[in-house]
């Protein structure tokens, strides 16, 4: 682990190591299976339609101290992540319910949430609109249940340490020392506890250095690392270890700013931009990681359509390079922006990798277009600030879902996201956004979607550069290790240990 | 020697208050704010903790608040950790960057004082010429190439041993100080070999050495009470210092080694732009600065008593 779980208050969380933790210590109504798919989890099945949904939960839940987890745990933890004190987040995952958003804006109280218990093993739910997606968001950290009595004696405590929570998942957290380690051991209430077949998870050391991680797996002291810096690839690759790529479901692209003043408002100026770029030459050249897919939609290519993969459902030309377009676009921008082109000032992260990508697009726009690139490396709440404020042009910039929906990606051009840095503003996008969140007919919904996003794509709102690859690797005594783009990961809960004759950990 | 420390005392607090006051402005004057997320926010997430935070308040309230709080020895709630408070992680990870810290200034001082006074008393032979280098190296070459050395050599031995000989990382346990202090106090120990060894080849040419042998002392004793004492002074100015810097965390070492110590944390929260935390640990660390220079200025009093005679006049 790179660092530590900020803290495990599922309402609050909203870092992938806190989700890894959340994930194996608690459960949702639903799991997310192996193959992306939500499968039952504290309930056991359930009923959905365009108004609502019944969830019925099983007699033999239980909290890790022996308790039965009832419909009324959900009920309390829903309402809680809703009240504006809670400050949540991700509370807005919850928004198709009905009231949710009101309750969360503070215009309605909490107990006027569409989501109640008629007895303590059915959940039903009332939407606000329908959803296509709810039961993929089941499995989320904030739809948690959660144990009133629990959640009140520790107060603003809750989840700061492991012995101020309490379990519903695989496995509870029977040590958490601040800074160095954590433990987490079966749990012994768990329904499904006869299928779990790792008797702890440890992370022995937590550390951001790439270097020791890779000593400590060398020594034996880890069996998995999950990501491996650009750096460790070659030395990974000399020591005989096997590696493997994992498309973690991010999308990368640039983000162009629409703010008045902003030369890169100039439609002609981004087509330039993006017509010297070649996303397969980026891919290879500037990423390196091996199977990384080159930018195309936002959208990426692994997302679930309606019958087969959005992508293959709704596809999109792959970009080439065309430097004669560039110069007719170029001369077009010219003379809009009254002349000349300003420099343009390219935000970043600082780090090493930030650098080299934004290095690249420096050369290629000062080669192909005669323009001037600065380039703002900032350290990260800087970055952030300087993103929220717009002072740059252009800025690299990542999205990964956060469940699983095209509609995550592409509700990024709506003018109400506030991921949306570059305000980049279209009313038709927003229209079809938002006729897609009330549509019920599933096709319809994905295809209003595609539309949205073929718009903001044609006049370039972003420039989607590649979708991310990472290389992990673990000790070949482990097995079955899952890894998901959306959700706790990687996903222990059906892995095991198997013997190889070698030291096991 | 009260007036002494009384003085001392007073021109610390002002100091700490120094460095509450410059550390509170230059952190809310960088861009930016703790809240702020990747992913964004809603509105009302936003106002909600901004609200709760206080920072809605204008600054002079915010710092008035501060020092009431800081008064008590309330260093408020981490930005990041937002169910720690600072005064938490002070006392769950100081205490490991000081038993680290100490274990290194051990290593260092002993081995300082002795590397020194061998180069000095052996100056220009082999065993001097040795020492030299190795000074110069220790100074140079900086600690997280040292770690990483190291750490790698570790786990090939390991490796090649077929077991663990010693850990690579992490905490619990005796075993685990050993690396991390040995590289945490190198510079230390570096720098403390060259000063011994000025020192001591300064004392040694004095007119007092001189009259200690012309008395007929052994040379035993004149290196002991004569010699080494009084070449002790300056390595005894440095300690103070010395003791923060070391026992107050390094980053570099925590990180490799995976040590849950005060250093990450300050690093992290530097990155994070957590107010408090970055705030707490800098008077934390400031006061504790401003001690250790008070106790080294009565140590030396004690050690060397013209410092005494003065202030009693």
């Amino acid at each position: 682990m790179s660092q530590e779980p900020p803290q495990l208050n599922g309402m609050k969380a909203t870092d992938i190591t806190s989700f890894f933790v959340l994930g194996h210590t608690q459960e949702g109504l639903t799991r997310i299976d192996a193959n992306g798919k939500p499968s039952p989890g504290v309930a056991r099945s359930w009923e959905l339609s365009d108004h609502g949904a019944v969830f019925h939960l099983r007699n033999e839940a239980r909290w890790s101290d022996g308790q039965p987890i009832t419909a009324r745990d959900f009920v309390y933890a829903w309402r809680t992540v809703l009240q504006p004190r809670t400050a949540s987040s991700f509370a807005f995952l919850l928004f198709p319910v009905r009231n949710a958003q009101a309750i969360s804006e503070g215009k309605l109280d909490a107990s006027k949430l569409g989501v109640s218990a008629p007895d303590d093993h059915t959940l039903k739910v009332e939407f606000e609109r329908p959803c296509a997606y709810f039961l993929g968001l089941t499995s989320a950290a904030i739809t948690y249940p959660i144990r009133e009595d629990i959640h009140r004696r520790f107060g603003d405590k809750y989840g700061a340490d492991a012995n101020q929570m309490i379990f519903s998942g695989p496995f509870l957290l029977s040590s958490w020392i601040h800074g160095a380690s954590l433990k987490m051991t079966r749990n012994p209430h768990y329904w499904n506890r006869a299928a779990i077949r790792l008797d702890a998870i440890e992370v022995p050391a937590i550390t951001p250095d790439t270097n020791a991680k890779f000593n400590f797996f060398k020594d034996r002291k880890v069996d998995l690392i999950d990501t491996l810096g650009r750096d460790d690839l070659l030395k990974a690759t000399q020591q005989g270890y096997k590696l493997r790529p994992f498309a973690d479901g991010s999308v990368l692209f640039l983000a162009f700013n629409f703010r008045a003043g902003r030369a890169t408002r100039n439609l002609n100026l981004r087509k330039a931009l993006a017509a010297v770029f070649d996303p397969s030459e980026y891919v290879q050249r500037v990423v390196t990681i091996p199977g990384t897919q080159p930018g195309l939609g936002l959208v990426p290519r692994w997302m679930q359509g309606h019958r087969a993969r959005f992508r293959d459902e709704h596809r999109l030309e792959p970009r080439r390079p065309d430097f004669a377009a560039a110069k007719r676009y170029l001369e077009a921008a010219r003379r809009e922006l009254g002349g000349r082109i300003p420099p343009l000032t390219w935000l970043t992260g600082d780090t090493a990798q930030g650098a080299r990508e934004a290095e690249y697009f420096q050369q290629a726009f000062r080669r192909h277009l005669g323009i001037t690139l600065h380039i703002d490396k900032q350290i990260f709440k800087q970055r952030l600030a300087k993103m929220n404020q717009g002072r740059f042009d252009i800025a690299s910039s990542v999205w990964g879902p956060d469940y699983n929906d095209p509609l995550t990606f592409v509700e990024l051009a709506t003018a109400w996201n506030a991921a949306n840095r570059g305000q980049y503003r279209n009313a038709e996008v927003d229209q079809k956004v938002r006729a897609a969140q009330v549509t019920a007919d599933p096709a319809r919904r994905l295809e209003l979607l595609a539309q949205a996003e073929a718009i903001a794509l044609d006049e370039l709102a972003f420039l989607p550069t590649h979708e991310r690859t990472v290389m992990w690797m673990t000790q070949p005594w482990l097995k079955n290790v899952i890894r998901h783009p959306i959700g706790p990961d990687p996903d222990l809960t059906q892995a095991s240990i198997v013997s190889t004759g070698g030291r096991g950990p | 020697m009260i007036r002494l420390l009384v003085r001392r005392l007073l021109t610390g607090l002002a100091t700490v208050f120094f460095i509450v006051t410059a550390t509170f402005l230059a952190v809310h004057w960088v861009p930016g704010d703790p809240l702020l997320q990747d992913k964004g926010q809603a509105p009302e997430v936003r106002a909600q903790l901004i609200h709760e935070y206080g920072l809605d308040q204008p600054l002079g309230v915010q710092y008035g608040v501060y020092l009431r709080k800081l008064a008590r020895g309330d260093f408020g709630i981490s930005f990041t950790q937002q169910n720690r408070s600072v005064n938490d992680i002070i006392r769950e990870h100081f205490p490991v960057s000081a038993t680290l810290g100490l274990l290194a200034l051990a290593l260092a001082t002993l081995g300082g004082i002795l590397l020194g006074s061998i180069s000095a008393l052996r100056r220009g032979r082999a065993a001097d010429q040795a020492t030299r280098l190795a000074v110069i190296l220790g100074i140079s070459v900086p600690s997280f190439v040292f770690a990483a050395i190291l750490q790698y050599g570790v786990s090939e031995l390991n490796q090649r041993a077929g077991m663990t000989v010693l850990p690579v990382g992490g905490w619990g346990t005796a075993a685990h100080l050993l690396l991390p202090s040995l590289v945490l106090g190198l510079g230390t120990l570096a720098f403390l070999t060259r000063l011994m060894r000025s020192s001591l080849l300064e004392v040694i040419t004095q007119d007092h050495v001189r009259t200690a042998r012309a008395k007929g002392l052994s040379e035993r004793q004149v290196f002991w009470s004569h010699q080494l004492r009084n070449a002790l002074l300056p390595v005894i100015t440095t300690l103070g210092p010395a003791v923060a810097a070391l026992t107050t965390g390094g980053f570099v070492v925590e990180s490799v080694f995976a040590i849950p110590g005060l250093g990450r944390y300050f690093v992290q929260a530097v990155q994070q732009l957590d107010y408090t935390v970055i705030l707490g640990l800098t008077v934390f660390y400031g006061t504790f600065l401003v001690l250790m220079v008070v106790a080294i200025d009565l140590v030396y009093a004690w050690v060397d008593p013209r410092i005494r005679w003065e202030h009693h006049g």
